[in-house]
């Protein structure tokens, strides 16, 4: 068994829509990249993990190899709402830890277009009969009439119930995030957004779902995401100058929803969350005051407020306080989405669990240029989907 | 036997909104641990256990949490407020806030509602579909 892990290389495509390659070109940009930054060739892989949310049962895995290089390794492909990055990353990891690979390569790749993120089937209009259907025996698309289905309403939700439990957070607070975040995505070029936006012109772009304003929405895109992780052991057969840029994993969790009581009617996002990071913690045998920066799931701006509490950046019930005391900006204690986060620098669902890690990388790694985050050396990733599922790593830079 | 016979006056828009007098949703309930369902269950989530009784919910809540819908499927009337709700038997229960302004002024957190059901359309039997949602009550 492998008892250290490291990110040997890493790379991402620039967000963003790309009409003129498909999902395979992007996932193939990823792969090589990562592969190039890390030195090391397809010969060297010894599994190979693609995940995408909408393309994994088109073989993906298989098609990328037919581009980069058929060496016959096993190929696993993944799908796991939005945590399908982070899933193939941990694939390559439990196999490495396993002991059947000493390096391996995990890629994150989504083509979405002008896919919309609203969900929630239209109301079909040619129902003559009614006749009731599936597990809730319902007579029509419920979306709209009992509740919401749509992603910037269930997040909308989970952001009110977190208000609901620690009077005094609002709307003010919420749309904080999204300015924050769309102001560091000023610094980072392969984010789709790269525009500043002041605090009113978030709270008065056309409202989607309240508290959740259009620029408080995470859009969609076009992007991939790769990282070879390598065995300790092998690493230590490998340049110098590999080892120093190599980032040590130091934990890597995946959770999914325990019950709770309102689970069938709310998507939790906040229980498997903080189990998630506990564990993370725990494993890497360091707290949360200990990160330099973190890189989390801010599909929406509702969203991120409520990780900062359930991945114990705050005190219990102080995301609000949080946010007003700049704390998660990138000159404050503890820079939150210095890439921009979802919000904007995109979301290309498969893509992302990956490229967070690419993130904090390039900053333990000393790299990251304008937006660089000085003396990083440990950093948290966070991508949840519903569903649910919940990936947590956290990375170190190297000793040497 | 014609049509008209056999067709019901009304459906309910899910198996688990109960249209006898007065309306009320009805659950699933574990025996073992107690953990209530909406849906045709196989086991109970929480605990693993496999045998139910069908129990009644209280029709009557507090306002949990809330969304004001702006942008949905094109089908879909906008703007609406989506909900959840605690019911005073301590069941969380998803549907909108109805016969109320669809704003932050008259929706409130922790305010207390009502179930309440009315007509969303017919099919061409002429059998009424009959959805639920909560209204404030004092
Ligand atoms: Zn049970």
């Amino acid at each position: 068994m492998n008892s250290d892990l490291w990110i040997l290389g890493t790379h991402m495509t620039p967000f963003r829509r790309q009409p003129d390659l498909d999902v395979v070109d992007l996932a193939s940009q990823a792969a090589l990249g990562a592969m190039k930054d890390g030195e090391v060739g397809i010969a060297d892989m010894d599994i190979l993990a693609c995940g995408s949310l909408f393309q994994a049962s088109a073989g993906l895995g298989q098609q990328l190899q037919d581009q980069i290089g058929q060496t016959g390794i096993p190929v696993y492909n993944v799908s796991n709402a939005c945590a399908t990055g982070a899933t193939a990353l941990r694939t390559v990891i439990m196999s490495i830890k396993a002991g059947e690979s000493e390096m391996g390569l995990a890629v994150g790749v989504e083509q979405m277009g002008k896919m919309g993120l609203l969900a929630g089937a239209s109301r079909r209009s040619d129902e003559n009969v009614y006749e009731p259907s599936g597990r809730y025996g319902s007579v029509m698309s419920v979306d709209g009439i009992l509740g919401t289905n749509t992603m910037p309403g269930v997040f909308a939700q989970a952001g009110m119930k977190y208000a609901y439990e620690n009077d005094g957070v609002d709307f003010e607070q919420f749309a904080k995030v999204a300015q924050k975040n769309h102001a560091h995505s000023t610094m980072n070029p392969l984010a789709q957004y790269q525009k500043e936006f002041s605090l009113e012109e978030v709270m008065q772009s056309p409202m989607t779902s309240y508290p959740n304003t259009l620029l408080m929405c995470c859009p969609t895109g076009d992007g991939a995401a790769a990282a070879v992780v390598v065995s300790g052991e092998r690493l230590r057969s490998l340049s110098t100058e590999q080892q120093k840029r190599a980032v040590k994993i130091s934990a890597s969790v995946l959770t999914s929803d325990p019950y709770v009581e309102d689970g069938q009617v709310q998507p939790d996002v906040n229980t498997l969350t903080r189990n998630a990071s506990t564990a993370a913690y725990e494993a890497a045998g360091i707290g949360p005051e200990d990160l330099d920066l973190v890189e989390l799931h801010d599909c929406f701006a509702t969203a991120e407020l409520i990780h900062y509490d359930n991945l114990q950046l705050c005190e219990s019930g102080g995301a609000g306080d949080f946010i007003d005391s700049g704390a998660p900006y990138r000159n404050g204690s503890m820079p939150v989405n210095v890439s921009g986060g979802l919000i904007s620098k995109g979301h290309p669902i498969g893509a992302t669990g990956i490229a967070n890690v690419y993130e904090v990388a390039t900053h333990l790694r000393g790299e990251a240029g304008d937006r660089q985050i000085p003396d990083a050396k440990v950093g948290l990733t966070h991508v949840i989907g519903l569903g649910s599922s919940c990936g947590v790593h956290i990375l170190e830079a190297a000793a040497v | 036997m014609t049509e008209e016979n056999t067709a019901p006056e009304q459906i309910p828009i899910v198996t688990y909104l109960n249209l006898a007098d007065p309306p009320h949703l009805k659950a699933q309930e574990c025996k073992s641990c107690g953990a209530r369902f909406f849906d045709r269950r196989n086991a109970c989530a929480s605990c693993g256990g496999g045998s139910f009784a069908e129990v009644a919910v209280s029709s009557d809540g507090v306002l949990q949490a809330f969304t004001i819908v702006h942008r949905a499927a094109p089908s879909i009337p906008v703007p609406y407020v989506s909900a959840i709700v605690k019911t005073d038997d301590g069941t969380s229960v998803r549907s909108n806030i109805i016969n109320t302004p669809a704003d932050v002024e008259h929706v409130t957190l922790g305010m207390r509602v009502a179930l309440a059901t009315y007509e969303v359309a017919e099919d061409d039997r002429g059998t009424k579909c009959i959805a639920f949602g909560y209204e404030p009550s004092s």
